[in-house]
């Protein structure tokens, strides 16, 4: 079959288009231009696509599969950018992959992958795609290390359908490594991507600075009560949960404490003790991969936790989760529940 | 394959094959004294020659470079020095970029030069202006001579960037009154990697490039002697009786229909063109979707101007046209000397399914 592959220029994206071209398919190769990586990147006369571009290129030449660069910055900043940005400022932690995930990749990919006669996109996302009695069903991969589904919940069932995640089986990222390298290709070595792609110098703090200043102004560190026990450099570099850049404030009477609230108003970082938290969350722009009701599952805050037991209830603006026992939930991240492996849905977390 | 983008560059012409090869086969720098390098200085001259009397200029005011791009930054760079620039709004990013702060000759919703702003903007001290004698992506043609009228009683200098004019209409630096001309070797069907400025008698030229003082100390390096034969070559293939220049236009006009009957819109058809180019709107369609659905059916055209990366930036020709919402939904179509009524049927067939397909998602 025709299928498009979104080609990052890294190991994983190059390995699922070599498997896919390996095993007969039609395979179109595309690359997403972000952000203008010279710009980026401050430098001068600096090429605008970077070297990813370049190594996506160079992938779909060795692989003799057409390749195409998409023009996608003006939708990554309104629908990655302005958000992540806006959310700080509200007190809130933004996940960029994930509307990412949700707008350029599988909203915009997905279409382009119809409107070119493609019956797939694939991508190198670790998660697995797998046909249920009632369609396209999401779950982790096989490599727990590696496993992605966190920042898929929002992918749709429609989404889904129209979806193939080919390392999502793999044992580990040894195995993805190894075949890039039996196939031959140009970034078998290339070490892994870190942090966020639209980054490429390294601290997301310099990009925030650029686009709201006022997430990065010093103001106080205080107790639920009010007590001020220190300063800090920006609301925009603290999440719910942190522990960290709280210095004298991070232990108080032998106590330890993390952040329990950002209010980006009076630009005031709250610190309470890592227990308590709250049972309920609530949240926003869910994602149902199974039909709306009530339903008992595990639940992820976080990209990297274990999961905890919780009860899913729909709401008319979302979606309650009740957890079996409290946790910091940091607003404006996701949480995402599962069965098992499975994934059935998933929501933002609003600020209680 | 059909391809549909000789604006970006032509398949090689066969003479211009053969003089390449001729060339290849000398072993001799022109600048030499020996012999062998009075075998490689008499094809550079005989092609200096050639390409001078197509284009309207003397042998000695001709002035070989790599190419166009280099061909319009030298012009820019050495009569330009000391003047106010003004470029047209829809010129290359080889004229843009070469004068940058440059003051902006409007154009109208055609893409065609206003001429009363270009008065205007001569009233304000001496400059040279910039304007390109047929546009890339629409195949707009310039009120060039009329231009040229206006500098020269105004005392400003005319550049002239015909690189997608020379060889598809009649160009003749004389006959048009500017100051230089700038000329690409791969657009005519030569290979890539020669091109030339033509001056106006009595113009002096400061080099970019010094070097060792070749072309008359107006451009060091060693000529690119194959490529310059070719250019030389595939000149002579553009002269009419040889090959009349509105020869494509009923070919394009044929495939400007079959697009039309599909929902496009041409852009610029209100203006005098380029016989050989069209610039087609599907509204509501992305134009890099366009493209590479165009390229998975093995019909090669191209969209605004590519950039290096091959990403397909916003046109701003389309956009000083006034036509800001198209700008992202037009592709140029862009027929080579050598096209063919089956070329035109493959792209009016691919043309017609593509925007079957697209403009019902649209709508």
């Amino acid at each position: 079959m025709r299928v498009l592959v979104a080609m990052s220029g890294g190991v994983d994206s190059s390995a699922v288009a070599g498997l896919l071209a390996e095993a007969g398919h039609e395979v179109i190769g595309v690359t997403l231009q972000l952000y203008d990586h010279g710009a980026a990147t401050g430098r001068k006369g600096a090429c605008c696509a970077g070297q990813d571009i370049h190594d996506a290129r160079r992938v779909a030449d060795h692989l003799g599969i057409p390749h195409y660069v998409i023009d996608a910055e003006a939708r990554f900043r309104a629908a990655v950018m302005a958000d992540f940005a806006d959310s700080y400022a509200t007190g809130e932690t933004p996940v960029p992959c994930v509307r990412c995930n949700q707008s350029v990749k599988f909203t915009d990919l997905v279409q382009l992958a119809a409107d070119l006669g493609a019956e797939r996109l694939a991508t190198g996302h670790y998660v697995r795609r797998l046909d249920g009695p009632d369609g396209a069903e999401l779950h982790r991969a096989a490599d727990p290390a590696r496993d992605q589904s966190w920042f898929l919940f929002a992918t749709t069932r429609a989404q889904l359908a129209r979806s193939l995640f080919p390392l999502g089986g793999m044992p580990d990222k040894a195995a993805v490594r190894a075949q890039a390298e039996r196939l031959g290709l140009p970034v078998a070595a290339k070490p892994d991507s870190q942090d966020l792609c639209f980054v490429p110098t390294g601290g997301y703090a310099d990009i925030l600075g650029k686009l709201r200043p006022d997430a990065l102004a010093p103001g106080e560190i205080v107790t639920e009560d009010g007590q001020v026990l220190g300063r800090h450099d920006g609301v925009g570099r603290y999440t719910v949960g942190q522990a960290r850049r709280l210095g004298t404030a991070a232990q108080a009477d032998g106590e330890r404490r993390v952040v329990v609230a950002l209010h980006p108003d009076s630009r005031r970082v709250v610190v309470g003790p890592p227990a308590g938290g709250s049972r309920d969350v609530h949240l926003r722009e869910v994602n149902w991969l199974v039909p709306p009701a009530p339903f008992s599952c595990t639940v992820k805050l976080r990209a990297r936790e274990d999961p905890h037991p919780a009860e899913v209830i729909p709401t008319e603006t979302g979606a309650l989760v009740r957890l079996a026992t409290p946790a910091r939930a940091a607003p404006g991240q996701a949480c995402v529940w599962y069965d098992g492996d499975r994934v059935l849905g998933g929501g933002f977390i609003r600020a209680a | 394959m059909t391809y549909l983008d000789a604006n970006a560059t032509q398949p090689l012409r066969p003479e211009a094959r053969a003089a390449v090869l001729a060339a290849l086969a000398l072993t001799g720098n022109p600048s030499s004294v020996h012999a062998a390098g009075r075998a490689a200085r008499r094809v550079l001259e005989t092609a200096r020659e050639a390409v001078a009397a197509r284009f309207g200029a003397a042998p000695a005011d001709l002035v070989f470079t790599s190419g166009g791009t280099e061909a319009n930054a030298l012009a820019i760079h050495a009569l330009g020095a000391g003047l106010r620039l003004i470029v047209g709004a829809t010129e290359h990013d080889a004229v843009r970029a070469a004068a940058p702060g440059a003051a902006v000759l409007p154009v109208d919703g055609h893409g065609v030069a206003d001429l009363d702003a270009l008065a205007r903007l001569l009233r304000e001290g001496p400059a040279l202006v910039c304007l390109m004698l047929a546009n890339n992506e629409t195949g707009t043609l310039q009120p060039v001579r009329e231009a040229a009228a206006l500098c020269r009683a105004a005392g400003a200098r005319l550049h002239v960037d015909a690189v997608q004019a020379a060889g598809r209409i009649g160009v003749d630096l004389r006959d048009l009154g500017a100051d230089s001309l700038a000329l690409s070797g791969h657009k005519l069907g030569g290979p890539q990697g020669a091109g030339a400025l033509l001056l106006a008698p009595g113009h002096t030229l400061a080099p970019l490039i010094a070097g060792g003082g070749q072309e008359r100390g107006r451009r060091g390096g060693t000529p690119a002697l194959p490529a310059i034969a070719g250019l030389a070559a595939a000149a002579a293939q553009t002269a009419p009786p040889l090959a009349p220049h509105a020869a494509l236009a009923p070919l394009r006009d044929a495939a400007e229909q079959a697009a039309l009957a599909a929902g496009a819109i041409v852009i610029g058809a209100g203006a005098p063109r380029l016989p050989n180019t069209t610039c087609l709107a599907l509204p509501g369609v992305r134009a890099d979707t366009q493209v590479i659905a165009l390229d998975l059916a093995g019909i090669q055209v191209s969209a605004g101007a590519a950039c290096s990366s091959g990403k397909v930036a916003r046109s701003h020709v389309l956009a000083a046209m006034g036509l800001d919402a198209l700008a992202g939904e037009a592709i140029r179509v862009s027929l080579p000397w050598n096209a063919a009524a089956a070329d035109i049927a493959a792209f009016a067939a691919a043309y017609q399914a593509m925007a079957a397909r697209l403009s019902r998602r649209a709508a």
